[in-house]
C-alpha cells in the first residue's frame, strides 16, 4: 500500500512540477496573471506532496515496513529509534526524497517571501525551481524510486550502514549539508530570471544575497560538521581527508565564497555583471556535480558509471544546465557591459578581484585532484592517485594569501585607497602579526607554512577586532553609550559588513585550529598487558580493563584506559569495537577528550581474546576544539549578515516598476 | 600601461603561478596503482617512488607481533607475490583471502614497506553465515553482566 501510495505521489509531484514550470513561463510571456498564479499553486501542491511522501517513508522506517526495500536495507528491528528515522538520509534513494523535499520547501520559502518584492522576476524563477524539483522527482519516481517493494518482505531488515548509526551528528550533519548545497537553487534561479527576462540590472543581486548567505551558512555548518562527524566515528584522528565526498562539498562552498564577495563590487560598482552570474551558475552547477560524483560510483572507475543507472540522467542533467544558462548569458552578453571602472590597483575592488582569482584557483586544484584518477584511467589508461599530498602542497599556499586578503580586503577603501589610510589600518595589526611570529617561533613552530600561517591568522584577526574596537569607541564618544551597548548598535547598523567581520574571525579559529592540530600532533600505538601504561605528551594512559555485552542490535568489546596528567588521574576513557551482525568486521568507536588547549584521542586498534592485552594507539591534537568553535563564529556571522533588519523592513515597500499585478487584473 | 592592462598582467601572473603549483603538485604527488606481477618486473627501478600495491592477501602469509606491532604479508594478483611489511595494527577490515590496496615503497630487499594499508570494504550485505562464530561467542571470557560495567 505505502509502496503503491508513494510511487503515486512521486509521478503526481513530478507532473505537477512540470505544469508548473510551463504555465509560470506562459503566464509572464502572455501576462496573463492567472497562469502565474496556477504556477504559485504548483510550488504550494509540490511541497505538500514532498512533505508528506517523507512522512509516508518516516512511517515505513518507524513501523518497520520491511516489504519496502529501502526499509529492508536501511532499517532492521534492534535499530534504535533516533537511527531508524533519520535511515531516511542513510542510502542513495532516501536521500534523494529529503533532497526533493528541502527543495519543496526552499522554493515554497522563495516563492512567499520573494513573491511581494518581484513580481517580474518569479514566475521565471518559479520555473526554474520547478524543473530543478522536476529532475529530482523523475528520479524518485522512476530509477531511485525510495518506495519499491520487495516480496515476500523479510523478517527482519538489515539495518543502516554501522557507520552511520554510531553517532547522534548523522542527525544534522547530512540535512545541514543538503540545505547548503539546495540552497544555492534560489540563488541560481532568481540570476536565471534576471536573464531569461533580459533584467540585468544589479536588481538580482539584492534579491539573492541574503538566500546566498544562507546556502552558504548551512554549507559552512555542513562542511564542517562533516569534518566532526569523521573525526569522532570514522577513527583515524582526522577531521579532513581530501576524499572524493568531502571535495565536492568544498567546491561550491569556494565558488560560493567568491560569489558573496563579487556580488559586493557590482553591487557597489555597477561591474563584474558577467563573472557573477557566470558564478552562480557554476556554484550552482557544482551542487549538482558534488552529488553525480558522489552517488553515481563514477570514482570507483569509470566502468562503473555505466553500470550505474542515475549517473548518466546526473550528467545529462548537468550537460542541460550549462548549456541553457551559458546559452542565455551569450544571447544577453550585449546588455552585460560593465557601468562602472576601475579606478585604482590599490583598493578593495583589487583584493576582491584577487580573492575570486584565487578561490577559483583553489576549486580547479580541488577539482582536478578529485577527477585526477578519472582523467588518467580515460586517457592513458593508467590509474593514479593523487591523494593528500597533492592537495596540501597545491592549497596550502593558495589558502595562506587568501588568509592575507582576508585580512585586508575589508579595511582597504573602495576605489581608492590613500597610503595614509593604509598605515592608519594595517600598522597595529601588521606589528602584532610580527609580534606573533615570534612567540609562535619561540614556542616552537617551525616551517615556513606553519609560521605563516599563525602570523596571517594573527593578522587577520588584529584587523577584524581593530575595526569593531574603532567603531564601538567613535559610537561611544558621540552617543556616550557602553562599550557593550556601542558594539551590538555599530553590528546593528551595518549587519552585513560587521556579519561578515565575524565570519571572517571564525575562519581565522579555523585556521589556527588546523594549523596546530597538523604541526604539533603526538601519536604512538603500543600493545599493553592488564596494569601496564604508556606516556605520550603530559599524559600517562593505563590500560584497567577490558569488558564486553550484548546490546539489542550489536555485540561490544570495550577497553578501560586510565589517563593521568603528572601523576593525577585526570579521566577514565573507553574506546571500543562493535560488532554488528550485518558486518564482517568490527567498527572501532574511539573515545576523545577534549580540551580547548588539545584533544586526547584513544583508539583500540586491537586484543587479546582472553582480554590480557590489548593494542592501543593514542594521539594528542592541540586545539582541535578552536575548528567546531570556528565554524559556530563563522555560522554566527552569517547569521548577524542575514538577520532581518527593522529599518529597512519598515522602509522598504520595494519601488519596483510594476506593469501589471497578477491576481489583481 | 592602463589599469585594465596592468590588472590582467597581475591575473595572468597569478594563473601562470597556480598552473606552475597544480603542474608541479602532480608530478610530485601521483601515485601510481600497481599489481604484484607489474611491482616485480619493475624490480629495482621501482625502488624509489610510492606506489599502490593493489592484491590479494594471501592466506596462512599474515604474521603480527602485538609487541613490536611488525605486521608482515603477502600479496597476490594470483601470478606473483609480494611480501609487504607495515608497522601497527592490521585494520578492522583486513583479512586473509580478501583484497587490500598498501601505499608505501620498495626497498632493495624486495620487501614492500607500506606506510598505509587500504582494505577494500564490500559494501553488500552478507548474512552471518552458518558455522561462523558469533561475535559474543568469541569474546564469551570478556562478558560480564551489565550491572558489572559502568
Amino acid at each position: 500500500m505505502i509502496s503503491t501510495l508513494g510511487r503515486f505521489t512521486m509521478v503526481l509531484a513530478l507532473g505537477i512540477a512540470l505544469y508548473g514550470a510551463i504555465v509560470s513561463i506562459l503566464g509572464a510571456r502572455r501576462r496573463k496573471p492567472a497562469l502565474i498564479e496556477s504556477g504559485r499553486g504548483a510550488v504550494f501542491a509540490v511541497f505538500g506532496l514532498a512533505t508528506f511522501a517523507v512522512l509516508l517513508m518516516e512511517a515505513a522506517l518507524v513501523g518497520r515496513d520491511f516489504g519496502i526495500r529501502y526499509v529492508a536495507r536501511n532499517a532492521s528491528l534492534g535499530t534504535p529509534l533516533l537511527y531508524t528515522v533519520i535511515a531516511l538520509w542513510g542510502a542513495l534513494e532516501g536521500s534523494i526524497l529529503l533532497w526533493i523535499w528541502i527543495l519543496a520547501l526552499m522554493s515554497l520559502l522563495a516563492v512567499v517571501i520573494e513573491g511581494k518584492r518581484n513580481r517580474e522576476a518569479i514566475p521565471y524563477a518559479t520555473a526554474v525551481l520547478l524543473s530543478i524539483s522536476a529532475f529530482f522527482l523523475f528520479l524518485a519516481a522512476f530509477p531511485a524510486n525510495p518506495f519499491t517493494a520487495i516480496f515476500p518482505p523479510p523478517a527482519d531488515g538489515r539495518g543502516p550502514n554501522p557507520l552511520l548509526q554510531n553517532h547522534p551528528l548523522m542527525a544534522i550533519h547530512p540535512p545541514c549539508l543538503y540545505s547548503g548545497y539546495v540552497g544555492w537553487s534560489v540563488p541560481y534561479a532568481f540570476a536565471m530570471a534576471a536573464l531569461i527576462k533580459g533584467r540585468l540590472g544589479e536588481e538580482w543581486i539584492r534579491t539573492v544575497r541574503r538566500w546566498s548567505i544562507v546556502a552558504w551558512g548551512f554549507l559552512t555548518v555542513g562542511i564542517i560538521l562533516g569534518g566532526w562527524w569523521s573525526y569522532e566515528v570514522l577513527g583515524w584522528g582526522g577531521y579532513w581527508a581530501w576524499d572524493p565526498v568531502e571535495n565536492a562539498s568544498l567546491l561550491p562552498w569556494l565558488t560560493g565564497t567568491a560569489f558573496l564577495h563579487s556580488m559586493m563590487i557590482q553591487e557597489r560598482r555597477k561591474m563584474l555583471k558577467v563573472w557573477n552570474l557566470a558564478l552562480i551558475i557554476t556554484t550552482f552547477t557544482l551542487t549538482i556535480f558534488g552529488t553525480f560524483l558522489t552517488r553515481s560510483g563514477i570514482l570507483s572507475s569509470v566502468h562503473a558509471f555505466s553500470e550505474s543507472t542515475i549517473g548518466p540522467l546526473f550528467l545529462a542533467f548537468i550537460g542541460v544546465i550549462l548549456l541553457v544558462s551559458f546559452g542565455f548569458l551569450v544571447y544577453r552578453s550585449d546588455g552585460l557591459k560593465a557601468e562602472g571602472d576601475l579606478d585604482s590597483l590599490v583598493s578593495r575592488e583589487t583584493a576582491f578581484l584577487m580573492n575570486n582569482l584565487l578561490l577559483l584557483g583553489f576549486a580547479f586544484a580541488v577539482l582536478l585532484g578529485t577527477l585526477f584518477p578519472l582523467i588518467s584511467e580515460a586517457v592513458r589508461g593508467v590509474k593514479v592517485s593523487v591523494g593528500e599530498p597533492f592537495f596540501n602542497k597545491v592549497n596550502v599556499p593558495i589558502g595562506l594569501v587568501l588568509i592575507f586578503l582576508m585580512a585586508i580586503g575589508p579595511l582597504i577603501a573602495w576605489r581608492r585607497a590613500s597610503l595614509e589610510s593604509l598605515r592608519r589600518n594595517f600598522s597595529l595589526p601588521l606589528l602584532l602579526a610580527f609580534l606573533g611570529t615570534g612567540v609562535s617561533s619561540i614556542l616552537g613552530v617551525r616551517g615556513l607554512y606553519p609560521l605563516l600561517a599563525f602570523s596571517l591568522a594573527m593578522f587577520a584577526a588584529a584587523t577584524v577586532i581593530q575595526e569593531f574596537a574603532r567603531g564601538a569607541r567613535a559610537r561611544r564618544q558621540i552617543s556616550g553609550e557602553g562599550y557593550l551597548t556601542a558594539l551590538s548598535n555599530l553590528t546593528r547598523r551595518s549587519q552585513r559588513r560587521y556579519g561578515g567581520l565575524i565570519v571572517h574571525l571564525g575562519v581565522v579559529l579555523v585556521v589556527i585550529g588546523i594549523t596546530a592540530s597538523t604541526v604539533f600532533k603526538l601519536e604512538k600505538e603500543v600493545s599493553l598487558k592488564r596494569g601496564e601504561s604508556m606516556h605520550l605528551g603530559r599524559y600517562q594512559v593505563r590500560f584497567d580493563d577490558l569488558t564486553a555485552w550484548q546490546e539489542s542490535h550489536r555485540f561490544v568489546v570495550q577497553g578501560t584506559f586510565t589517563v593521568l596528567n603528572s601523576n593525577r588521574q585526570v579521566a577514565e576513557m573507553r574506546p571500543a569495537k562493535r560488532f554488528y551482525p550485518s558486518e564482517q568486521q568490527p567498527i572501532g568507536t574511539v573515545d576523545v577528550r577534549s580540551t580547548p588547549r588539545e584533544d586526547l584521542y584513544l583508539i583500540l586498534s586491537s586484543f587479546t581474546r582472553d582480554g590480557a592485552s590489548a593494542t592501543l594507539k593514542v594521539l594528542i591534537r592541540p586545539l582541535v576544539m578552536w575548528i567546531w568553535i570556528g565554524g559556530a563564529v563563522m555560522a554566527l556571522g552569517a547569521l548577524v549578515a542575514i538577520w532581518p533588519d527593522r529599518r529597512v523592513l519598515a522602509a522598504e515597500p520595494i519601488k519596483e516598476r510594476v506593469a501589471w499585478q497578477p491576481g489583481r487584473s | 600601461m592602463t589599469k585594465k592592462s596592468k590588472l590582467l598582467l597581475g591575473a595572468i601572473i597569478v594563473a601562470a603561478a597556480l598552473s606552475y603549483l597544480i603542474y608541479g603538485g602532480i608530478r610530485e604527488a601521483a601515485v601510481y596503482y600497481i599489481t604484484p606481477a607489474e611491482l616485480n618486473e619493475k624490480g629495482a627501478s621501482a625502488a624509489d617512488r610510492s606506489f599502490r600495491l593493489g592484491g590479494m592477501v594471501v592466506p596462512g602469509s599474515v604474521h603480527w607481533d602485538p609487541g613490536t606491532l611488525q605486521l608482515t604479508f603477502r600479496l597476490t594478483d594470483g601470478k606473483e607475490q609480494v611480501a609487504v611489511m607495515h608497522t601497527g595494527s592490521p585494520p578492522d577490515l583486513f583479512k586473509e583471502g580478501t583484497g587490500a590496496i598498501v601505499e608505501g615503497k620498495y626497498n632493495s630487499g624486495n620487501l614492500f614497506i607500506a606506510s598505509t594499508i587500504l582494505a577494500k570494504h564490500s559494501e553488500e550485505y552478507r548474512p552471518p553465515q552458518a558455522g561462523q562464530a558469533q561475535a559474543k561467542d568469541l569474546y564469551r571470557t570478556l562478558m560480564k553482566p551489565p550491572e558489572e560495567r559502568r
